[in-house]
C-alpha cells in the first residue's frame, strides 16, 4: 500500500501544475485594477533623488491636480519598455509624474534616466523597499493615478499605448 | 502556390505514415526476432516528406512567395537571401516544422545506427517517439500550419523583426533545436528501455552517444544565443535571466546532470532512478519550455507569438506525455539500489552524486524564478518580476564548494578510494587562495565572497591544467569540459567585477574627458543597404595606457517593418572588449553614448566552446 502513495501524489501534483497552467492560459494579459481604489494616499518621508534632500508626501501631491506615481528600478526589464510611454504621457503635461524608485543602485538609476530621458516631474527614493509595502505595490513597474490625495486606478505591470489612452481620458 | 501545396501534402503523408507505423510496430512486436524492413523504410519515408514539406517552405521564402500566409508574415523582397531562408525558421510555424525534422531525422538514425540491442526496444522507442512526432503533426497541421493559403495574394510581405536579421541568430535555431529537440531521443528510448527492464551499463554506453549528441548542440545553441544578446540587445551583458534563456538552461542542467549520471550507470549499474527521471525530465522541460514561449503565458523579449489555442494544445500534449512517463516510471521500474549497494563516503561516485544534487538545487532556482510569477498570478493574481539579483543571490554561494567538488571528485577511484597525493591538493588549494587575495586586493574589490569564489575556481583550474600534463590522456574529455567550465566561471567573475562603464550625453564634435578615458565624437555617417538605412557615428577613444581606438556604433532603422535597433560596436582583443553604444534620445540633439570595456570577454565564449569540446572528444572516444 505504501509504495502506491508516491505515484499518486506524483501525478496529483502535476494535475495541479497543470490545472494552474491552463488558468494561467485563460487569463487575459491586460492588467485590470481592482485593488485599492479611491484610497486615501500613505503619508510618508522619503529623500530626494537628485538632491538627496529629504521630502514629505504632503508636499508632492497637491490638491486638485492628477499625479502619477510610478514605482520603477533600472534593473526592472519591463520599466525600460514602459519607459518610452511614460515620455510621451509627460509631453501634454496635463498629468505630473512622480517617480518612486525602488531598491535601487542610485548610480545605475541616473545612468537609466540619462538613457531613456526623465519623465518625472519628482523623484523620490525608496531604498528599502517599505514605502511601496505602505502603497500596496507588489512589484515594479507599477503606476498610480492619484488625485486629491486619492489614489483613484492602479496599474500593475508596464504601462502600454492602451492603458497610457485610458489615463489621458481619465485626467481630461 | 505550389510550393504550398506539396509542402502541405508532404506534412499529412507523414502523418498518416506516423500512424501507419503503429500498427507495423505493434505487429512486428508480438513477432519480434529481426526489426521489420518496412518500418525502415516508412521511417525514412517519414523524414523524406518532411524534408520536402521544410524545403518547400524554403523555397517559398526564396522566392516571396506572398500567397502563403507565413512568407506573408515574415518576410519582404528586399531582404537579402541569407535572411529569407533564415525567415524560415525566425517564425512559429517555420520553427515547428524544424522541430518536426529534427523529431523525424533522430529517430531515423536512431533506428539505422543502433546495433547490439534488442529488436523490442528498438521497435518500443519508435513507438514513443512516434506518439511525440504524430502530436507534433497534429499540432502543425492543425493550429500552425506554415502553408495557409492568403487571397488575394498580396504584393509585399510584412518582414521579419530586425533583432533577428543577424548571421549569429540565423543559425542558433537549428543548432539550438538539434539539442533541444534531439533529447526527445533520449526520452523515448529511457521509456522503451523501462517498460523492458533492460537499463544496465551496455545500455547506459549505447545512450550515452545520444546524450552527447544533444549536449554538445544544446551548449553551442545557447552560445550562439548568448552571443547574439551581447551585441544584439545592446546592454553588455551576455545573460539576462529572461524566461526564454532561462528555459533553455534548464534542459542543459538536467542534461549535464543526466550525462554525469550515466558515467556511473556505464561503470557501475547504480542511480539508475536518476538516469529515468532526468531523461523524462529534460524531455519534458524542453516542452515546456515551447510552451512558455509560444502561449504567450509570459512576457519576454522574445515572445513574438501569442495564441492561447496553441498553447493549450501544447499543454495538454506535454501533460498526456508526463503522465505518460510517471505511470511508466512507478509501474515498470522496481529500484534494486538501496539493496544492493552502498555509497563509501569517498569515492567517484559519492562525488558526483553530490554535485548532482547541487545541480538539483541550480535547476530549482531557475524553474522556480520562471515559473513562480506565473502561479503566483493565477494563484493570487499577484504579479511580481524575479531578476538577476534573486538568480545571483541563490547560486553563487553554491558554486563553491560545487567547483571544489568538481576540482576533488575526478581524483576520486570508483566504489572506494583513499585520498592520494595530499600534499599537491592542499599546496594547489593555498596557492589558489593566495593568487585570488591578491589579485582583488590589488583592484580594492576585497570582499570575501570573492575571495572564496575565485580560490574554488582557480583550484579547479589548476587542477585540471595539471592534469593535461600528468593523466597522460586517461580522461581527457573529462579534463577539457572540466577546465572550460573552471575557464567560464573565472572569466564571468573577472568580466564582472573588473568591467568599467561609461554613461554620457554627446553631441558630433565633443568630447568627454575623465582620469582614465577620452571619448571624442568625430563625426556621423549614413549608410543604405537592400534593408535598413543606418547612421554611423565615429568614436575615437583613447586611455591612459596608451591605446587608441576607433569605434563606430550604429543606429539601424529597417524598412520592413520599421523598427530602429542600435548596433553596438565592439572590438575584441584577447584580454578585454572595448563595447560602444548610441541610443537616440527623444527630442534631443545629442546621442546617449555607453562605453564599457569588459575584460576577459573572449574567454566567456573561449571556455563554452571547451566545454563543448571536451563533449565532442567524449563521443568520438572509441569505448574502451
Amino acid at each position: 500500500m505504501k509504495n502506491k502513495i508516491l505515484p499518486f501524489s506524483v501525478i496529483v501534483i502535476f494535475g495541479i501544475i497543470f490545472f494552474i497552467f491552463y488558468k494561467g492560459l485563460e487569463d487575459s494579459k491586460i492588467y485590470t485594477p481592482d485593488v485599492n481604489i479611491k484610497k486615501e494616499i500613505p503619508v510618508f518621508n522619503s529623500k530626494e533623488f537628485f538632491s538627496g534632500e529629504n521630502v514629505k508626501s504632503l508636499s508632492i501631491f497637491e490638491l486638485d491636480k492628477f499625479y502619477l506615481l510610478n514605482i520603477w528600478s533600472s534593473w526592472c526589464v519591463p520599466c525600460r519598455q514602459e519607459h518610452p510611454f511614460l515620455m510621451n504621457l509627460n509631453l501634454d503635461n496635463e498629468v505630473n509624474i512622480i517617480g518612486m524608485n525602488y531598491k535601487d543602485n542610485l548610480k545605475n538609476a541616473e545612468n537609466f534616466l540619462k538613457e531613456l530621458g526623465n519623465p518625472y516631474k519628482e523623484i523620490f527614493i525608496d531604498l528599502d523597499g517599505t514605502i511601496a509595502i505602505e502603497w500596496g505595490a507588489y512589484g515594479v513597474p507599477e503606476s498610480f493615478l492619484i488625485y486629491n490625495n486619492e489614489i483613484i486606478k492602479k496599474y500593475i505591470g508596464p504601462l502600454n499605448q492602451e492603458l497610457v489612452n485610458e489615463i489621458n481620458l481619465l485626467i481630461k | 502556390m505550389i510550393y504550398s501545396l506539396i509542402g502541405y501534402y508532404s506534412l499529412i503523408i507523414g502523418l498518416i505514415i506516423g500512424l501507419s507505423l503503429f500498427y507495423f510496430s505493434y505487429k512486428n512486436f508480438k513477432n519480434s526476432n529481426i526489426l521489420d524492413t518496412k518500418i525502415l523504410s516508412f521511417t525514412f519515408l517519414q523524414l523524406f516528406f518532411v524534408v520536402i514539406s521544410f524545403l518547400c517552405l524554403i523555397f517559398s521564402f526564396v522566392i516571396s512567395d506572398f500567397s502563403n500566409e507565413t512568407v506573408f508574415n515574415n518576410s519582404h523582397t528586399s531582404k537579402p537571401l541569407f535572411y529569407k531562408i533564415s525567415g524560415t525558421w525566425g517564425n512559429h510555424e517555420g520553427s515547428l516544422l524544424l522541430w518536426l525534422l529534427v523529431l523525424t531525422l533522430f529517430i531515423f538514425l536512431f533506428l539505422v545506427r543502433t546495433k547490439n540491442q534488442p529488436v523490442k526496444y528498438k521497435i518500443l522507442t519508435l513507438v514513443f517517439q512516434q506518439i511525440i512526432i504524430v502530436g507534433f503533426f497534429l499540432f502543425l497541421i492543425k493550429t500552425s500550419n506554415p502553408f495557409n493559403y492568403i487571397f488575394p495574394i498580396p504584393t509585399e510581405g510584412l518582414g521579419l523583426n530586425p533583432i533577428l536579421q543577424d548571421p549569429a541568430l540565423a543559425i542558433h535555431p537549428p543548432v539550438l533545436y538539434l539539442g533541444y529537440v534531439g533529447s526527445s531521443i533520449i526520452f523515448s528510448s529511457v521509456l522503451a528501455a523501462t517498460s523492458l527492464k533492460i537499463i544496465s551499463t551496455s545500455w547506459a554506453s549505447h545512450i550515452k552517444k545520444w546524450i552527447l549528441i544533444s549536449w554538445i548542440f544544446l551548449t553551442l545553441g545557447i552560445l550562439l544565443g548568448s552571443i547574439w544578446a551581447y551585441y544584439e540587445l545592446g546592454w553588455g551583458g551576455f545573460w539576462f535571466w529572461d524566461p526564454v534563456e532561462n528555459v533553455s538552461l534548464m534542459p542543459w542542467l538536467a542534461l549535464t546532470t543526466l550525462l554525469h549520471c550515466i558515467l556511473v550507470l556505464e561503470k557501475k549499474s547504480i542511480l539508475t532512478s536518476w538516469v529515468i527521471i532526468l531523461s523524462i525530465a529534460t524531455f519534458t522541460l524542453s516542452m515546456c519550455g515551447t510552451f512558455l514561449v509560444r502561449s504567450g503565458i509570459l512576457n519576454s523579449v522574445h515572445t513574438f507569438a501569442n495564441d492561447p489555442e496553441r498553447g493549450l494544445f501544447i499543454l495538454v500534449f506535454l501533460f498526456i506525455l508526463i503522465f505518460l512517463s510517471i505511470l511508466i516510471f512507478f509501474f515498470f521500474h522496481k529500484d534494486n539500489d538501496r539493496k544492493s549497494y552502498s555509497f563509501f563516503w569517498l569515492s567517484k561516485e559519492t562525488a558526483i552524486l553530490i554535485n548532482n544534487w547541487f545541480m538539483m538545487y541550480f535547476l530549482s532556482v531557475v524553474l522556480i524564478g520562471t515559473v513562480y510569477p506565473i502561479f503566483l498570478d493565477v494563484v493570487s493574481s499577484q504579479k511580481i518580476s524575479v531578476g538577476p539579483p534573486f538568480y545571483h543571490k541563490l547560486i553563487i554561494p553554491f558554486l563553491i564548494p560545487f567547483l571544489l567538488m568538481m576540482a576533488i571528485g575526478p581524483k576520486l577511484k570508483w566504489i572506494k578510494s583513499q585520498l592520494e597525493d595530499k600534499i599537491y591538493l592542499v599546496s594547489f588549494l593555498i596557492i589558489s587562495i593566495l593568487l585570488a587575495f591578491l589579485v582583488l586586493k590589488n583592484f580594492n574589490q576585497n570582499v570575501l565572497i570573492n575571495t572564496i569564489l575565485i580560490s574554488s575556481a582557480l583550484y579547479l583550474f589548476f587542477m585540471t591544467l595539471r592534469d593535461f600534463f600528468v593523466k597522460k590522456y586517461k580522461n581527457i574529455s573529462q579534463n577539457i569540459a572540466h577546465f572550460g567550465f573552471s575557464l567560464l566561471i573565472l572569466s564571468i567573475l573577472f568580466n564582472n567585477l573588473f568591467a568599467t562603464e561609461i554613461i554620457t550625453n554627446l553631441k558630433v564634435g565633443e568630447t568627454f574627458e575623465n582620469s582614465k578615458t577620452k571619448i571624442v565624437f568625430e563625426s556621423v555617417d549614413q549608410k543604405k543597404e537592400q534593408n535598413y538605412n543606418a547612421i554611423i557615428a565615429n568614436f575615437f577613444i583613447s586611455n591612459q595606457n596608451g591605446e587608441e581606438d576607433r569605434l563606430s556604433p550604429e543606429l539601424r532603422i529597417y524598412n520592413q517593418p520599421v523598427i530602429a535597433t542600435s548596433e553596438a560596436d565592439i572590438k575584441t582583443t584577447l584580454m578585454s572588449d572595448k563595447f560602444i553604444v548610441i541610443n537616440l534620445v527623444q527630442n534631443q540633439d545629442f546621442f546617449n553614448v555607453r562605453y564599457q570595456v569588459k575584460p576577459f570577454m573572449l574567454w566567456i565564449w573561449l571556455s563554452v566552446i571547451l566545454l563543448s569540446l571536451g563533449g565532442i572528444v567524449s563521443f568520438l572516444q572509441k569505448r574502451s
